[in-house]
């Protein structure tokens, strides 16, 4: 138990870190970066009691906000993603109930958690956009920016979970 | 009452979640109004400790642009004295004017630690804050051209609300022609920033030089900005004037800000003869 929370707070310094000095910086294409931020909700273990996701996550949030002067729109859209986290994971798992003490999101088939992590960056990444340029007159550098990031932030959250976790057997 | 307790126990997850969402979006709603100084900024100790740490790792990167620009600054500016030497050889001085010789901007040259450039609404972090006496709208250059406007300001950092941000409005005129305009940024290429509100008698030409109008108290006349790219004029009027930026926004280094000693007396009478 302890192990497992001191996991989680070296996770999410590491996530905070990583993501305002380097993936910040990326600059892909000349202006692509990912969101990497999105592991917390992706990688946070299932528990019954949920509260604690949406806690953490809003502190991520403003963490990831304060150090790239972006207001609250990280923090609106990772709260936003860590309260539908569960239902997206019911819809595309197709189960209602969990083992909670031993799910872990690595045991899903890799097409379903590839389906998992496209639908929580795609929304991030929505709700981040829409909130900076802030005006629905702007949807098409809206859309086009949404597409570009959640892309660049699946394939790079894809391949870090399949590095750095490992299976429960 | 009981009710009530039961209803909140049983809808608190959602409750939760409801509070937070309402707190990042009143922190959003705060960080596009311009007239609000922002609560979440980079300018605090930790992250401005942590970027300041970061930049001195990774200075040696910019060296050489930042060297050629300091030397052609230094170059620029030689040319300048020596121009005004003459001049004040064939000058005879006869009365000593204080207005004259008082100094109205004083230049404080400062670090950028954490540059952005390529999101809607970007902010710099520099490395110098209070102590060093900035204070928010303050005006941010470099030898090439205007940067930005100090946004907040904490001990030893302040942000800076760069040009490519959507709430940046920069009064800016032509060279050699006095028609004002407003400049800002669509949001789409970092190298090029827009100018609206020149009038339609104004005569523009591609490769114009675009300078800054000096209007308000924040930048001085004739700080360099761009020049035009190509504008589209109809109905008789001009749209879509592109400005070619004369800085390169994404290797930015040392910066100098600017404070305007007459501002405060400016602001004041400005008051005044509104109130009138």
């Amino acid at each position: 138990m302890n192990n497992l929370i001191f996991k989680n707070i070296i996770r999410f310094i590491l996530l905070v870190l990583f993501q305002v000095l380097v993936f910040n910086h990326i600059n892909l294409f000349g202006y692509i970066n990912p969101f990497i931020y999105i592991g917390w909700v992706l990688l946070f273990p299932i528990r019954k009691s949920k509260n604690a996701l949406l806690l953490t996550s809003f502190f991520l949030g403003i963490l990831i906000d304060t150090f790239s002067d972006t207001g609250g729109i990280h923090t609106a859209a990772i709260v936003l993603i860590a309260y539908y986290r569960l239902p997206i994971l019911e819809l595309v798992t197709g189960k209602t109930d969990f083992d909670y003490v031993l799910f872990n999101v690595r045991n899903l088939p890799l097409n379903k958690l590839l389906l998992f992590i496209s639908v929580l960056a795609f929304l991030d990444s929505f709700i981040v956009f829409l909130l900076d340029y802030f005006s629905f007159s702007d949807i098409f550098p809206i859309l086009s920016n949404t597409i570009s990031t959640s892309i660049l932030t699946i394939i790079i959250s894809f391949f870090g979970i399949l590095l750095f976790t490992k299976k429960h057997k | 009452m009981q009710q009530l307790f039961y209803l909140i126990r049983k809808f608190r997850y959602f409750l939760l979640f409801l509070v937070l969402e309402i707190i990042a979006l009143i922190l959003v709603v705060q960080n596009h109004s311009y007239q609000q100084s922002k609560f979440i900024n980079s300018a605090n100790f930790i992250s401005g400790g942590i970027y300041s740490k970061v930049s001195s790792i990774t200075d040696f990167i910019n060296l050489k642009s930042e060297n050629q620009r300091l030397s052609e600054e230094n170059n620029q500016l030689k040319n300048w004295i020596e121009k005004n030497k003459l001049v004040a050889k064939n000058k005879i001085i006869s009365q000593i004017d204080t207005s004259i010789y008082a100094q109205k901007y004083k230049y404080i040259s400062a670090k950028i630690i954490n540059n952005n450039y390529t999101k809607r609404n970007n902010f710099l972090t520099l490395n110098k804050g209070a102590k060093q006496n900035l204070k928010i709208d303050l005006g941010v250059v470099n030898s090439k051209g205007v940067i930005g406007v100090i946004k907040s300001v904490s001990k030893n950092y302040a942000t800076v609300l760069s040009i490519l941000n959507s709430h940046s409005k920069i009064n800016v005129t032509i060279k050699n022609d006095n028609h004002f305009g407003t400049l800002f940024w669509n949001g789409k290429d970092y190298n090029i920033a827009q100018i609206s509100d020149i009038p339609r008698q104004a005569i523009i030409k591609k490769g114009d030089t675009i300078v800054t109008g000096g209007k308000s108290a924040i930048f001085p006349k004739g700080i360099h900005v761009g020049v035009i790219k190509d504008f589209k004029f109809e109905n008789n009027q001009f749209k879509e004037i592109n400005v070619t930026l004369f800085n390169d926004m994404s290797a930015l280094s040392y910066v100098q800000v600017i404070m305007n000693y007459q501002k405060k007396e400016q602001k004041t009478l400005e008051q005044n003869t509104l109130n009138e």
